[in-house]
């Protein structure tokens, strides 16, 4: 079945280990969508946070490659776990007016988005969520202010959740 | 105490038991070369083209099992290893290639002879990495042989920066490394093995299907009596041939789109295929969805990545091949299959792979490896690629003293000659026969001198056909006979479009009998049939100088039969009489 995976990944933190691990990817043919990657409580151990989107054998497959990978100490799979995950995304709206300034202070209202810059004509936002609530912020910026926001996001990062059992 | 990088990878070598290195120098290299100079424990072959090196690392690595290592400099040096590369890890040949590297503080300034060879090679090798730091020179290079002889083998490159060859630093070489993220699975499921004999134990038509992975683990005595004592017949591919020796009542032959009739039916008709150290390549399959489609499938793998990748298995062991089959001789009981193997012997008889090339009046592929076969008895022959390997594939006989080295994965043209240099090197008792084509010799041609001056009597067979054979095959089978740019005899004279080979075409270039005798080399043009077995026989006692014998066959032989691409493994062209 074809649908959106996530793997966190324990790297080796040396040089090179972000290109292997994303030409491992495009020179197979499989399909990325994000990979964030930062370095742990162990500064010699780097964790990557993968999203993916492909067909069971596939995933099988690509678990294995990645995991054949010299430099890659684990592959944990949350595609079915329980974590807790959530991406930085920053909007940045451009010639706001006052009313556009009104509307907006709905929108950061119910998406729980953080106002952490402003002038009189120009606002910032940021978000930090799960991807699917970002997805959804964009497209309602986007309808409402076509060509006047700047957006930049940087993939989400997870990790296991303790007690809590939903996503 | 305190030595230089440079000293401290030459006492690696000597730790890691390297008694022989291929090497080039250059810039970036002189120190490694300087403190390698004199070294009596070490000889350091000087091939004359870096992806003649690698080749020849590779064919000495194959044919002793050591790991093969090799040295260049920077830049051109190192991407000219970058084919060898790609051939000995396709192959799963354990390498450890040295390349120099400008020093530290110029990497990424475009300094003279300065490319990222890791980054260029980080996709066709095991594992490849810079060392910046010349305390982590040594737990390096331990690490680069622990990784390429372990688990799966394959190629390790260590970039060599020139200022960490020559910083001064602690002379300890450990003994032992660890490596977190690697820990290749060599141990049976004792549980998986189990499933394997209740599932052989309802079997009727079972084969063994064997692959490079049994020759790599050094299993062919155990394999040979597995097969005894179970009695299942065995099929090989190309790099496992020789797992079994050819001539065992067992031995079906190789499968694949060159497969043999027999082979490739009981592929198609078998109940139970037990496949050991194979991945179900494509030239293997022929259609996916057709291969072995009545069988449940069996893989034993120490890559788990090779297992229900191409083709899905019902029962996958991750695990060394030879502690899988020695394990499965423990267990298992003895079976009777004699219908089937009868049944396999009546397809073996009915088309056998010889008889296609029957022509007693011509010097044929088949009449030459045939007496190959005759003539050797000791020894290592290796081939190039195209028709040339794949008739040596076909007819080639194996035995327990005689080994195949050829490019199975990645198909190389030019390996053959400079994998013989290597091969001889390490086995100086043995004959050693490089069967090549016309096209793919020139491709290394200039390792004849290494051959000279290294005194190698090896013997280098040239099957010229005046074609890149297997593609003009292609093109006269599925492209309309357009012989687009497979013709060697090509001149700028010649018609555009040519497809008759005739006696009036221009003469071959080079004059191959000509060209060896001034490197020194003694050659021989055998056109007549009578010929080849004493050509061979001269060459057999021929000492310290090569022997180059270009054989004249004819321009339009093909390799037969064939599964046309598409095809199921059972649906095969077989040719005939009309080949003569």
């Amino acid at each position: 079945m074809i649908k959106k995976r996530w793997i966190s990944l324990l790297v080796e933190n040396e040089i090179g280990v972000l290109s292997r691990i994303s030409g491992l990817f495009s020179g197979k043919s499989y399909n990325l969508n994000s990979l964030t990657v930062g370095t742990t409580e162990d500064t010699t151990i780097s964790r990557m946070t993968i999203s993916l989107t492909s067909d069971d054998q596939t995933f099988e497959q690509i678990k294995k490659q990645l995991n054949r990978s010299v430099e890659v100490i684990k592959v944990i799979d949350f595609t079915d776990t329980a974590i807790h995950m959530k991406e930085l995304m920053f909007v940045r709206v451009n010639n706001c007016s006052n009313e556009d300034m009104a509307t907006l202070t709905y929108m950061r209202d119910v998406f729980s988005a953080k106002m952490i810059d402003y002038d009189t004509t120009a606002v910032l936002f940021e978000c930090v969520q799960t991807e699917d609530r970002n997805n959804d912020f964009i497209r309602l910026m986007q309808s409402t202010f076509p060509n006047r926001i700047e957006i930049v996001r940087g993939g989400s990062v997870a990790i296991e959740a303790i007690s809590i059992s939903n996503r | 105490m305190q030595i230089t990088g440079a000293e401290l990878f030459v006492k690696a070598l000597l730790a890691e038991q390297v008694d022989t290195i291929f090497a080039y120098p250059g810039g970036q290299a002189i120190d490694l070369f300087n403190a390698l100079y004199g070294v009596e424990e070490i000889k350091v072959v000087l091939p004359r083209h870096e992806q003649g090196l690698v080749h020849a690392a590779d064919g000495y690595a194959r044919s002793t099992g050591k790991v093969g290592v090799c040295l260049v400099t920077s830049g051109p040096g190192a991407t000219n290893l970058v084919t060898g590369i790609a051939t000995a890890n396709y192959d799963s040949v354990p390498l450890v290639c040295f390349t120099g590297q400008v020093p530290t503080h110029l990497i990424g300034n475009d300094a003279f002879q300065e490319v990222d060879i890791v980054g260029i090679t980080r996709s066709i090798c095991k594992y490849a990495i810079t060392v910046r730091k010349r305390e982590d020179l040594a737990s390096i290079i331990k690490k680069a042989f622990f990784i390429a002889r372990s688990g799966k083998p394959g190629v390790v490159v260590v970039d060599l920066p020139k200022d960490i060859q020559q910083a001064l630093g602690s002379d300890c070489y450990p003994d032992q490394v660890e490596v977190r993220g690697y820990k290749p699975n060599v141990n049976v499921h004792i549980g998986q093995i189990k499933k394997a004999l209740a599932l052989l134990k309802t079997a009727r038509q079972p084969v063994f299907l064997i692959g490079g992975g049994v020759n790599i683990a050094h299993a062919q005595q155990e394999m040979t009596q597995l097969a005894e004592k179970t009695g299942i017949p065995v099929i090989t591919t190309i790099m496992g041939k020789g797992a079994l020796p050819t001539n065992h009542p067992l031995y079906v032959g190789n499968l694949g789109i060159h497969g043999s009739y027999a082979a490739n039916t009981a592929i198609s008709e078998c109940d139970v295929l037990f496949s050991i150290g194979v991945r179900f390549n494509d030239r293997i399959t022929g259609k996916v969805t057709e291969f072995a489609k009545k069988a449940a499938i069996i893989h034993v793998d120490i890559d788990p990545a090779s297992i229900s990748r191409n083709i899905v298995v019902d029962i996958p062991i991750v695990a060394d091949a030879k502690n899988t089959i020695v394990a499965l001789l423990e267990k298992t009981p003895n079976y009777d299959f004699a219908d089937w193997k009868k049944q396999i012997d009546n397809w073996k008889t009915k088309y056998p792979l010889g008889n296609i090339y029957g022509a007693k009046s011509k010097v044929t592929p088949f009449s030459i490896v045939r007496e190959i076969n005759r003539v050797f008895e000791d020894a290592v022959i290796t081939t190039d690629v195209g028709q040339n390997q794949l008739w040596t594939t076909q007819f080639l006989e194996l035995t327990e003293k005689k080994q195949m080295l050829t490019s199975g994965g990645l198909g190389t043209m030019g390996y053959g000659l400079p994998a013989a240099i290597g091969a001889k090197i390490g086995n100086p008792d043995r004959d050693v026969i490089a069967i090549c084509g016309d096209g793919g010799i020139q491709m290394n041609i200039q390792e004849m001198a290494t051959a000279i001056v290294y005194e190698l009597p090896i013997i280098i067979c040239i099957l010229n056909n005046g074609y890149l054979g297997n593609v003009r095959q292609w093109q006269e089978m599925f492209y309309k006979k357009r012989y687009s740019c497979t013709c060697l005899r090509y001149r700028k004279s010649c018609a555009t479009f040519c497809n008759t080979p005739s006696a009036s075409c221009p003469e071959y270039i080079p004059d191959f009998v000509r060209l060896a005798e001034s490197y020194g080399a003694k050659a021989f043009r055998v056109q007549r049939p009578e010929d080849i077995k004493t050509t061979l026989e001269k060459a057999k006692g021929t000492k310290k100088v090569p022997t180059v014998i270009e054989f004249i066959i004819d321009p339009e032989e093909n390799v037969l039969p064939i599964v046309p691409p598409g095809n199921s493994l059972s649906d095969m062209i077989m040719g005939g009489a009309g080949n003569d």
